[in-house]
């Protein structure tokens, strides 16, 4: 009678691996936790992208919830989630750009071709707001509630279904008023 | 044949030093440079993510080099480079992670493993142990009766066969 149930040992084993292995099915390994989640926009001094010799800092980002959108002109996916920045904008919704390690020329050009959907962009040509933020591709999109503290970041592109799904509930969590 | 065999020898190795990104930097001093290396060998790449930061080509791990290098050369310890690195990066960026909550079956869970295997293979052999004391204690005693019995009954076995012959 022992010896019976011993037998049942594997089977048990199996459907424990089968709990976990499914449980793990759904989470990106390449997704990262952000590390700054809760904490404010860490500070910098940038210049703005169409104007050179003005210099961003904290002080001059929104005091209302808004997005900051990680874009660079050499990053496929931006171009993909580009035409989708414009309609948000059309929305009313507000986003900051950060231009990550890019050419300025470029840039501009790009968003003269393809309509600029920011209300401001930071000319990050170095990548040290980015790597503040712990940016670690392109395209990220953070939620930034109207204390300027973060409280989400996508990694990827934003469509309509991202839109909807999660950063919408997200920018109304951060105080945001449709 | 020894002189090809010799080009491709070198080419191996050659190609071997190449896969060092991290020996370009350039240090105020060799206790700053040993520094280096040890914590670019240490730091994952948040973007490739099976390679540290001095073994990873990509832009990003670049980025976190220069940064372990900046940081170096103002005087931060190495602590606090790794802390700067977990506060924009998370504890992912870490190949040694700190022990707390999170990383406790990272820490813990082999150790935990091979004594549950070790504490199941000491239970085992005692029941075993014990089964087989038990059966050798069921086992039939041969006494001195039986002796005596078994000693008549060869005696008579012998005395069958001497009639039979």
């Amino acid at each position: 009678m022992r010896k019976r149930i011993l037998l049942f040992i594997p089977l048990l084993v199996f459907i424990i691996l089968v709990v976990l292995f499914n449980a793990q099915m759904d989470t990106d390994p390449t997704q990262l936790d952000m590390a700054r989640a809760g904490q404010p926009v860490p500070d910098f001094s940038l210049e703005a992208l169409d104007e050179p010799t003005r210099t961003l800092n904290n002080a001059d980002l929104p005091d209302q919830p808004y997005l900051i959108n990680v874009w660079a002109t050499w990053c496929p996916a931006c171009r993909v989630e580009h035409p989708y920045l414009v309609d948000l904008k059309e929305k009313g919704i507000n986003i900051v750009g950060l231009d990550y390690k890019d050419e300025r020329d470029k840039a501009v050009a790009w968003l003269t071709d393809l309509g600029d959907p920011y209300s401001l962009v930071l000319f990050d040509k170095d990548g040290r707001l980015g790597l503040d933020l712990g940016v670690y591709g392109a395209p990220e999109t953070y939620v930034v509630d109207s204390e300027g503290l973060l409280r989400y970041r996508h990694i990827g592109i934003v469509n309509e279904k991202v839109w909807q799904d999660i950063l919408r509930p997200q920018l109304i969590e951060a105080g945001w008023k449709p | 044949m020894t002189r090809l065999l010799r080009t491709l020898m070198m080419l191996m190795v050659m190609s071997l030093s190449g896969h060092l990104p991290a020996a370009i930097y350039e240090f105020s001093s060799p206790e700053l440079q040993e520094r280096f290396e040890e914590l670019v060998y240490e730091l994952r790449c948040p973007k490739c993510q099976n390679q540290n930061i001095a073994d990873s080509n990509s832009p990003l791990a670049s980025d976190l080099r220069d940064e372990v290098q900046r940081l170096l050369e103002d005087g931060y310890s190495d602590e606090a480079i790794r802390n700067h690195m977990t506060d924009r990066y998370g504890e992912f960026v870490l190949y040694k992670p700190q022990v707390n909550e999170r990383t406790a079956i990272l820490w813990f869970g082999p150790a935990a493993a091979v004594l549950t295997a070790l504490i199941g293979l000491f239970w085992w052999l005692r029941v075993k142990a014990r089964r087989d004391h038990v059966a050798a204690e069921a086992a039939p005693q041969v006494d001195e009766m039986d002796e005596q019995r078994l000693a008549e009954l060869k005696r008579q076995a012998a005395d069958y066969e001497v009639r039979r012959d």
